[in-house]
């Protein structure tokens, strides 16, 4: 969730029309909560989608639901520290990123989804890293601002473990 | 130029609100908008508002009732079962005759139903949904900046018109961030006071009523002819739409709301494939813009209305087509979101291609 607002966020000060809608029903209670992130050009119409260009899967469930909704040609980005099974499609490309194990190694488990925002860039170029740095200090203030640094710490580990 | 921020739709309604000079809030928790209650719990101190959890939505609505009275701005949400809940003091403030915003962030049903989108409330929030003769102004946004608009124009359409004025929602619009720019605050000194029959003590001048009975009917019949005689006035200076690549179109998609963003996907895809597709989209539900919808309609191939229920406005758009088109329907319901792919294949078959 967080990593889509960042993203949104991020395409909103390149001057881009985006939308961020959550799952907000019984995923939300405990199932494969997700987001759905539209950065566009022009204005976005369906703030859904049966199909995504993008599709990040941070656990096995979600790989399972959404793996078949990347768009022929597109990105699936696996969160391999979690995820131990294979995808099946051969007609996208797919990112493996050990989220869980770099941020740990980062000394904060939390910044998983950082790690996979970065290699989604990287490997996207959707935004560039200065909005997502910018959305990033936007959205951690007060209290929360002492973790801008791990947070972009662990994008730029992301973005390496992706190239 | 104001700053563009990225928000919520239900916080966005809730800022839009405070900037256009509400500062009370009555409301009760349902699922999908419970952020917008939150957002005013938090914001309504900052700015010397009042913020109030009810027990109810019955008890909710009558707050707002007796707020209103007073003339002061005041607003309420709730979803579509809570809504169905408030209809009693809708009626009275209808007949009362009392401005106030009410936010419907419409979810499955009928019943206790689901919490996903859905636009199964048109007719009870166009028609009436309470008893007797009424009919509320109904706004729906299609965006999150639009409800911002739409939130500061509903108060002021309720002062104007001494109306409640309804913003109907759903949980896309609810739910989802968008980039929006808020207006300014207004000004409190300068809102309607409503000093010629608010309840503000009565204190050296002549007492002021406000009712929503009376047990004469030829007194209430006046009071019905005056409510009447105000909704022709809505209707004919309040119709809102918006007409989007229209000019050249064979078929017009009617949607409003949250479907009538994704059928802009469903018109751009058609008109890849070379099929002449346009939207119409009310603004206001009600009043429904039926003339200019009928206008347009004149020797079209085919009229698509889209809907999150099961035809609910597609009423409204045959009573405005009468026979100038052919006219089909395409629906979800449930709950149940449909993506631009499944609208263009349903067009697709209806046009035999």
């Amino acid at each position: 969730m967080l990593m889509g607002q960042i993203l949104s966020l991020a395409g909103m000060f390149e001057g881009k029309h985006v939308t961020w809608m959550p799952s907000y029903g019984p995923e939300m209670r405990g199932g494969t909560a997700n987001c759905t992130v539209v950065v566009s050009d022009e204005e976005v119409a369906s703030p859904v989608t049966s199909q995504a260009e993008v599709i990040v899967a941070m656990n096995i469930p979600s790989l399972l639901k959404f793996e078949k909704a990347v768009t022929p040609g597109g990105y699936l980005f696996i969160n391999q520290s979690v995820v131990d099974r294979e995808p099946t499609r051969i007609d996208i490309n797919i990112v493996k990123v050990p989220c869980n194990d770099i941020a740990d190694a980062l000394g904060n488990l939390k910044v998983a989804n950082m790690v996979m925002l970065g290699a989604v860039v990287e490997k996207t170029k959707v935004v560039s890293l200065d909005s997502i740095f910018m959305a990033l200090e936007k959205k951690l203030t007060g209290g929360k601002a002492s973790l801008i640094e791990v947070n972009k710490e662990a994008i730029k580990k992301g973005m390496e473990a992706a190239k | 130029m104001a700053e563009r921020v990225l928000v919520k739709g239900t916080e966005a309604i809730g800022e839009a609100a405070i900037r256009a000079g509400c500062r009370l809030f009555f409301g009760y928790p349902i699922t999908p908008q419970n952020e917008l209650p939150e957002y005013m719990s938090k914001r309504m101190p900052e700015v010397g508002g009042t913020f109030l959890q009810t027990e109810s939505e019955v008890a909710t609505i009558n707050m707002v009732y007796g707020a209103a009275c007073t003339g002061t701005r005041v607003m309420t949400s709730t979803s579509s079962p809570g809504f169905s809940l408030m209809q009693e003091g809708i009626s009275y403030m209808a007949c009362a005759q009392l401005p106030a915003v009410l936010v419907n962030v419409v979810r499955g049903g009928p019943g206790l139903g689901d919490i996903q989108p859905s636009q199964g409330d048109y007719w009870q929030a166009t028609k009436g949904g309470g008893h007797g003769d009424y009919k509320l102004i109904v706004l729906a946004p299609s965006t999150v900046q639009e409800a911002v608009d739409l939130t500061v124009l509903a108060f002021d359409l309720a002062d104007k018109y001494r109306t409640p004025v309804v913003i109907i929602a759903d949980g896309v619009i609810g739910q989802m961030m968008e980039p929006v720019t808020f207006p300014e605050f207004r000004n409190l000194n300068t809102l309607p006071k409503h000093d010629d029959w608010a309840l503000t003590g009565a204190n050296g001048r002549e007492k002021h009523i406000v009712v929503s009975f009376d047990i004469d009917p030829h007194v209430l019949e006046k009071m019905n002819l005056e409510i009447v005689e105000k909704l022709r006035k809505i209707e004919a200076n309040e119709k809102r739409w918006e007409e989007y690549k229209l000019e050249d179109a064979e078929i017009v998609i009617t949607a409003f709301g949250t479907v009538g963003r994704i059928a802009k996907s469903v018109v751009e895809q058609a008109r890849k494939e070379g099929i002449k597709a346009g939207l119409f989209r009310p603004i206001t539900l009600w009043p429904f813009p039926y003339e200019r919808l009928e206008e347009i309609s004149k020797g079209k191939k085919l009229i698509l209305d889209v809907e999150m229920n099961m035809g609910q406005m597609l009423e409204d758009v045959k009573l405005a087509v009468k026979d100038h088109a052919r006219i089909e329907f395409y629906g979800r319901m449930g709950g149940v979101v449909p993506t631009p792919d499944e609208i263009f294949e349903a067009l697709k078959k209806f046009l035999n291609v």
